[in-house]
């Protein structure tokens, strides 16, 4: 709790937007955290079935993998993952000012974090078509150019995998992007001040964790090929 | 919500405020977030999918009268397929939970309601989308690849409507997460003053152990689902020999969840098992302590486990050698329950009330069950008998003479509580007898057969086969039959049966304290907890109406 509260008189129940199931507003937001978290933990599960299939794949053919890896961009890559770890940077920004009741400082955060995450999801649009015009989406339109015969076979299941993951991902930034949308409105309202932030803390917390897999998924995706031993 | 009336005066006088009354009109049950009306759509819902489900089962049974079959073969792999994907993902995984668990888990530890009630709400809306996705398949025609999806079957062969069934699925899984959820942050975060984890009904505690691995497994066989979707629509493969993918790698992933989730099929109806056992022996069950921690071992050991489902589809056999290992590790915690309820009822006070019927009939049926998954988990008898019907039988005592049949001892030991009204006894022994005959008729000739080699998923079998195929056949009617009649009695009761009082059981537990039906909030003021669980004593005279 900041400090803020301590001086302040004590906030009626309906300031804290205590719903009548809950006794007092801590057990409320306790329940909320610990949901969100519990939800992150399915999340990690979902992502985890394509991490398996990629870590069995790659087990399999890691020559065809590396090669195959050498067609991603890196620096446009890169340049998207510090752009998301900027977005991760202005997202906890924007908790901390809605904590401190700071309405002008979160509305600002949290345009920031929409316009990072806009950004990634732009850029990712981008790359997704140079790939399409390179012949790199699997399926019977598969001819990618300069790769060693051996490895035409299996570079397919690369591609399918970087698709599937980093389309997930894009999904998941998608949803956040909505979910931002709804705080920034919801902060013009004055909803969000030091006694009730719940959403813009756990809407955070999805943030950061979809942040997370793609500092999982661009070494594994981008990089690979790009390390000789 | 717009259309809510006042009761009348004269109702209001003979039936208190609860929460079927407080409100009525079709809105006030499609927006509500209260759990106790949330538990009665699903209570609609199960059964209405319960009864597709058995249709299909019924047709499986008419076909194998004969050796050749009734119908063609494309037909008979659509029926056993969509009676499958129905009853596990449209009744089974959902039924205790989402009915039982969803009404009595937050009155058993002094909550007003589940953590997130909103959440609650879209989880039943999820399932009817999930549902209506799986109708519409049956409308259209079917599935035939089994209700296992295996690639590259259901990606590359099959024309029938794999997509939308997947979807179905797929959207159903997500109100199993969000219902496990619920459940996982209730237990952790409302519990009433003085309700210590030691003190939870086994029912709590078996719900607990569920909502883990709903939360677990359900996301992992969804994203195998999206997988086999994205390789069917875009013609690429992941699954697909073709390209070097490898078709085992589907049954892996599928099965980490499936396998777990037979555990979320019978993990609560073992928690209905432990308080109707209490109950009707009025004692507390025997080493309470294990039977909470059976659960948390069986949800933990229940991910180790997977592997036993391919025994023989390509699987090493040194891994073949550590999951059979842990699959008869995991009977162990389940085998605790059984000697726990049994040694519960040791010079108890046992009476036969319908719900106990059901008790006794679960125990003996999951422990055939049971002992006969040991078979199965040894591989060298598995080779003989994966692919026969002794797996189709073995499958079947757990899920009907399991959970079925403990969906039935919880819904008639806790209706009065739901429904304030008392139902026919008489005609409720009636049915739990016929349904238990009806039971071993149909499935205990499946083991004999399956021990035959009388092979499951094929259309026809050798005229050998027919003597016990028509058995179980007959064994299937009288079991269907006698289904149906609760479900007339039950709502006959609801609507003209004697008030059944708060209490009717003498049951302890603080869903027993309140009115019933209960208000909306359950409690007027949150209850505080001073004394141990099962604080069972001698029956007290019975106090006749």
């Amino acid at each position: 709790m900041p400090d803020a509260i301590a001086e302040a008189p004590h906030p009626t129940d309906e300031e804290l937007h205590v719903k009548h199931h809950f006794a007092t507003a801590d057990q409320q937001m306790d329940a909320d955290t610990l949901g969100m978290w519990t939800f992150l933990i399915t999340e990690v599960l979902f992502f985890g079935g394509m991490f398996a299939a990629y870590a069995v794949y790659r087990e399999m053919y890691p020559l065809a993998f590396a090669a195959t890896s050498e067609f991603m961009n890196v620096k446009i890559g890169a340049a998207n993952t510090a752009v998301l770890i900027c977005s991760s940077l202005t997202m906890a920004m924007a908790v901390r000012a809605a904590q401190l009741s700071r309405k002008k400082d979160l509305i600002k955060y949290l345009y920031g974090t929409l316009a990072f995450g806009s950004t990634f999801l732009i850029v990712k649009a981008f790359e997704y078509h140079a790939k399409y015009v390179e012949h790199l989406i699997p399926g019977p339109t598969f001819h990618p150019d300069n790769l060693a015969p051996q490895f035409q076979h299996n570079a397919q299941i690369l591609f399918f995998l970087y698709f599937c993951m980093t389309g997930m991902h894009a999904v998941h930034m998608i949803v956040g992007v909505g979910l931002l949308t709804f705080l920034v409105i919801n902060s013009y309202r004055n909803q969000y001040n030091s006694n009730y932030y719940t959403p813009v803390e756990m809407i955070g917390l999805y943030w950061h964790f979809v942040d997370i897999v793609w500092i999982f998924l661009f070494p594994l995706l981008y990089l690979i090929g790009h390390w000789h031993w | 919500m717009a259309t809510t009336y006042q009761t009348t005066p004269e109702a209001a006088a003979e039936e208190p405020v609860n929460y079927l009354n407080v409100e009525h009109g079709w809105k006030s049950w499609l927006f509500t977030t209260d759990h106790k009306r949330i538990a009665m759509l699903y209570v609609f819902s199960i059964t209405l999918m319960f009864l597709i489900g058995g249709s299909f089962a019924m047709l499986i049974r008419l076909h194998l009268t004969q050796p050749q079959g009734l119908f063609p073969p494309e037909v008979y792999n659509r029926l056993f397929t969509m009676h499958g994907v129905v009853m596990v993902f449209f009744f089974l995984v959902p039924s205790i939970p989402a009915t039982l668990g969803n009404f009595l888990l937050p009155m058993m530890i002094g909550a007003k309601d589940l953590a997130f009630p909103r959440v609650n709400l879209l989880s039943w809306y999820l399932y009817i989308i999930g549902a209506i996705f799986a109708v519409f398949v049956v409308a259209r025609g079917g599935v035939d690849t089994g209700w296992t999806f295996y690639a590259p079957y259901s990606t590359t062969y099959s024309n029938s409507y794999v997509l939308s069934a997947a979807m179905g699925v797929f959207v159903a899984g997500f109100s199993s997460i969000l219902t496990g959820l619920n459940f996982i942050v209730t237990v952790h975060k409302m519990r009433a003053p003085g309700m210590s984890w030691m003190r939870m009904p086994l029912f709590v505690w078996a719900h607990y152990a569920t909502g883990l691995i709903q939360i677990l497994g359900t996301p992992v066989v969804a994203i195998a689902l999206v997988l086999v979707g994205v390789e069917k629509v875009m013609h690429v493969g992941i699954f697909d020999p073709n390209v070097g993918g490898d078709p085992i790698l589907f049954q892996h992933i599928f099965w980490f969840y499936s396998h777990p989730a037979v555990y979320i099929m019978i993990l609560p109806g073992m928690g209905v098992i432990s308080e109707v056992i209490a109950c009707f022996a009025r004692k507390r069950p025997f080493g309470y302590e294990f039977i909470a921690a059976s659960s948390m071992a069986i949800a933990i050991l229940s991910f180790l486990v997977w592997g036993h489902h391919m025994f023989i589809t390509g699987q090493s056999v040194y891994t073949g050698i550590v999951f059979s290992f842990l699959s008869f590790f995991v009977a162990v915690p389940s085998a605790v329950k059984v000697f726990n309820w049994t040694a519960t009822m040791y010079k108890g006070s046992v009476t036969f009330e319908s719900p106990m019927l059901y008790a006794f009939a679960f125990i003996g049926l999951f422990t055939i069950g049971g002992l006969t998954g040991l078979f199965l988990s040894t591989m060298a008898t598995d080779v003989a008998l994966h692919g026969t019907y002794f797996v189709v039988a073995h499958f079947h005592f757990v899920m009907v003479g399991g959970m079925v049949v403990a969906f039935l001892a919880g819904i008639h030991f806790w209706w009065p509580k739901m429904t304030g009204r008392m139902y026919s006894e008489p005609w409720a022994r009636f049915a739990a007898l016929m349904i238990f005959v009806g039971f071993n008729l149909t499935f205990l000739p499946q083991f004999v057969l399956g021990y035959l080699g009388m092979p499951r998923r094929y259309a026809a079998y050798p005229p050998e086969f027919q003597v016990l195929n028509v058995l179980s056949t007959a064994g299937a009617s009288v079991l269907g039959f006698s289904l149906l009649i609760p479900i007339v009695y039950l709502i006959y009761a609801w609507k003209y049966g004697p008030k059944a009082g708060n209490n009717p059981w003498q049951a302890k537990g603080l869903e027993w304290e309140i009115q019933s039906p209960p208000t909306t909030f359950n409690f007027d003021e949150t209850p505080t907890v001073t004394e141990e669980a099962y604080n069972y004593g001698p029956l007290e005279e019975k106090q006749v109406a």
